[in-house]
């Protein structure tokens, strides 16, 4: 019996689990709900979880193990040779599991009859030409072992999954008939619900905490590979980025700091657009426009952050590179030949300060409007002037908040990577000429998993070695920022 | 008690008018607050504005140094003079009206700042100090008034938000004093701070009375029957009752003062 069919099943036992409950709920408490403990439905509730729940946990659990025995029963059928080498035992493997789809296919569309499809041999017939006519395409020709372990591999299969309906399905009436012996007018069945609730609750936090987990340990034990082959200063103190792709032969540079200096250059830049603006249109926006203002103008500004990133870098490469061309290159309007290509760090900056600019007024806007109005009252009623209260009391009362969405746009700002793809170059570079191409850490890790490295060098593993370094800074930044907003709220409430 | 009485309506009948408002109406968007209120309120007396919640008393109270300014809404209508000073006339700034006008505020809502700059806020905004030692000066001669100068003398450099709630309406009170006001005008002053912090306020209040004109709006009438000379009682947006605060609590002339004193309404 397929998966899917029982789970229909279980459902269905759910569903009758949770008006038969029910039912018998009602008629424990003499058909008067109100000397039920919970409402009724929480019994019919109760019910069906028991019954669906463990079932459902069987069965995906079931899916996740069977195809793991049978490769371990079939395994241990091959001979010693091919078994103790990995790689030949996967192939082998996979060959047994393409053949055995291939007579399960052919016996469903009926090419075959489900008697013929066990009892075949190789020498009689010609396999690989039945199978493709029926669209199963084969490499070589089956051998008489490959077609018998295929056999084996249906029985096996089939086996487990008449085990998998029996085993699912008496976990489903168990599950439901305790549930059904225990409901009585006296039994709990909210409290076993909402405990349930919990329950899923903490299953869906675990799933992002789990996740996270997941991701750092990757990038740790990619990291560490990456040390093996790479010696650790030369990375962290390096000054050149020259990596050479391993069919070039030679070894590469792979110094970190023009990485790091290109994105916390470009970084600096997109602030120093991105603070004073956005902390302006705070400013205006909470304390001087008016509602009618202020509602539009305020998601206008947020459309900035919902366009995506590629578009800003298709802003920087296509307008705003050829215009500071125009301006700062050779030929330029000052004739300064400070720059000599449309992408630089200045590029890249400045779009991604425009990306930045709803972060920072957005954060700052909240934040000023939480000062409470008493501040305000205060200090109007002491004779200051808007400005002089704004200046004086509201500024200096959300600065800590301030200074936290400034964090939060500086990481932003550091992971960013569309934008400096198309707008800073790629070239790495220590240079304090913010006309010049540059290149950061997000680009860099981007540009060396894209290419078509060997996984295992240096080369390529150093993405992980850079992508770590920018997850630490990005989250001391954002742990910062979370700190300081925390403490600016505890001094209101 | 007669005696007291008695000195109060000799003390009162030498005071000059210092607030006097005619016909006043406020209007928030469609609803009207504030109906045909006038009253004159004298100078170096304490004035209380008694009335249940929503009554308008506040509303007024904001009308006197144009607080009401602040809100969209709001439309105040009527002539309010101030030393026969029309303070809704075009010519009078707001800004500086609210300096000599100096409002203390239901809870106390001290700026995230130092108990010196707390004070000093307001004489540096008006540039009433020349140099730092004026500047001491006015910080300790106000503390000293608002009856906070011994316990804040030796923390002056400590964030005001770090005192106690009463303390912290006093160093309230005593920056509305660096500014040199003439009117005092406390919205509820005492609502949000216990009975010990509240006597200390009253008592100050008492003593403000010497140089400052003070209006207080409060709920409870114990405390208007407490501090004040002269009492106004409102009742939805109408002055109902003004006459001397005794008169009001013993021998009140409408019958919803009376009803309002007595408990039956409010």
């Amino acid at each position: 019996m397929s998966s899917t069919f029982i789970f229909l099943i279980v459902l269905v036992l759910a569903v009758l689990g949770f008006f038969g409950t029910k039912q018998r709920a009602l008629a424990s408490g003499g058909g008067d709900r109100r000397t039920l403990h919970s409402l009724p439905n929480y019994y019919g509730i109760n019910a069906a979880l028991a019954a669906a729940v463990p079932a459902l946990v069987v069965l995906a659990a079931w899916l996740v193990v069977q195809p793991i025995v049978v490769d371990r029963v079939i395994g241990a059928e091959l001979p010693a040779a091919t078994a103790e080498d990995r790689g030949a035992r996967s192939l082998v493997l996979a060959d047994v599991r393409r053949v055995a789809d291939g007579l399960d296919l052919a016996v469903s569309q009926g090419v075959m009859s489900d008697g013929e499809a066990s009892n075949l041999s190789a020498d009689s017939n010609d396999i690989r030409e039945r199978l493709g006519a029926v669209g199963v395409a084969l490499g070589s020709d089956v051998d008489a072992r490959t077609l018998r372990l295929a056999q084996d591999y249906r029985d096996y299969a089939r086996l487990g999954a008449i085990l998998k309906t029996i085993v699912v399905i008496a976990v489903a009436v168990i599950g439901l008939s305790i549930a059904y012996r225990m409901t009585d007018k006296d039994f709990r069945a909210r409290n076993y619900v909402e405990r349930a609730v919990m329950l899923l609750l903490i299953a869906s936090a675990s799933v992002a905490v789990l996740t996270t987990v997941g991701i750092i340990l990757s990038l740790i034990f990619n990291t560490l590979a990456f040390f093996d082959s790479f010696p650790t200063a030369d990375f962290f103190f390096g000054t050149r980025w020259e990596p050479s792709f391993s069919g070039r032969g030679g070894a590469s540079d792979l110094g970190f700091l023009p990485l790091i200096w290109g994105t916390l250059f470009i970084s600096f830049i997109a602030l120093t657009v991105a603070v004073p603006i956005g902390l302006f249109a705070a400013i205006y926006l909470s304390e001087y426009a008016s509602n009618t203002v202020r509602s539009i103008a305020k998601p206008m500004l947020e459309v900035l952050a919902g366009i995506p990133t590629i578009v800003y870098g298709l802003f920087a490469l296509l307008t705003v590179g050829p215009l500071l061309l125009d301006v700062f290159g050779n030929d330029g309007i000052l004739g300064v030949n400070w720059m000599s290509g449309g992408t630089a760090a200045m590029t890249a900056g400045l779009v991604m300060g425009i990306m930045l600019i709803p972060f920072v007024s957005s954060l700052s806007d909240d934040i000023i409007n939480a000062v409470p109005q008493t501040m305000r009252d205060g200090s109007l009623g002491l004779g200051a002037t808007h400005s002089e209260t704004v200046k004086q009391v509201i500024l200096p009362a959300a600065l800590p908040g301030i200074v936290g969405a400034i964090l939060l746009a500086a990481s932003r700002a550091i992971g960013e990577t569309m934008i400096v793809v198309l707008g800073a170059g790629a070239a790495a570079s220590l240079s304090l000429n913010p006309f010049e191409a540059m290149t950061t850490v997000t680009a860099k890790i981007v540009a060396q998993l894209t290419g078509d490295g060997e996984f295992n060098s240096p080369e390529t593993l150093v993405a992980f070695a850079l992508g770590i370094t920018l997850f630490v800074i990005t989250l001391g930044l954002n742990v910062a920022a979370l700190y300081i907003v925390r403490k600016y709220r505890e001094q209101y409430e | 008690m007669e005696d007291m009485y008695h000195m109060d309506r000799a003390m009162n009948g030498l005071q000059d008018i210092k607030i006097k408002a005619t016909d006043v109406n406020v209007y928030y968007g469609d609803m009207h607050a504030i109906k045909d209120v006038s009253v004159e309120i004298e100078d170096k007396t304490v004035t209380a504005f008694i009335g249940p919640s929503g009554c308008g008393k506040s509303t007024f109270l904001r009308c006197i140094n144009r607080m009401n300014d602040t809100i969209d809404i709001c439309r105040v209508i009527g002539d309010i003079r101030i030393d026969g000073e029309d303070i809704y006339d075009p010519k009078v700034d707001p800004v500086q009206l609210r300096a000599k006008v100096g409002m203390v505020f239901q809870k106390p809502n001290p700026f995230p700042k130092s108990i010196y700059d707390n004070v000093a806020y307001g004489p540096k905004i008006h540039g009433l100090a020349r140099n730092k030692a004026e500047l001491d000066e006015i910080v300790e001669s106000s503390l000293r008034k608002a009856a906070l100068w011994n316990e804040a003398k030796d923390r002056l450099d400590s964030p005001g938000t770090g005192l106690s709630g009463g303390q912290q309406q006093r160093l309230c009170i005593a920056r509305a004093i660096a500014t040199a006001p003439e009117i005092l005008l406390m919205d509820e002053p005492c609502s949000a701070l216990d009975p010990i912090a509240t006597a200390q306020v009253e008592e100050l209040i008492d003593e403000l009375r010497q140089s400052y004109s003070v209006v207080i709006v409060t709920h409870s009438m114990q405390q208007a029957a407490r501090v004040s000379q002269k009492t106004a009682f409102f009742h939805l947006g109408n002055l109902v009752e003004f006459d001397d605060t005794d008169k009001i609590f013993t021998n009140p002339q409408d019958p919803r003062t009376e009803s309002y004193i007595s408990g039956r309404i409010g």
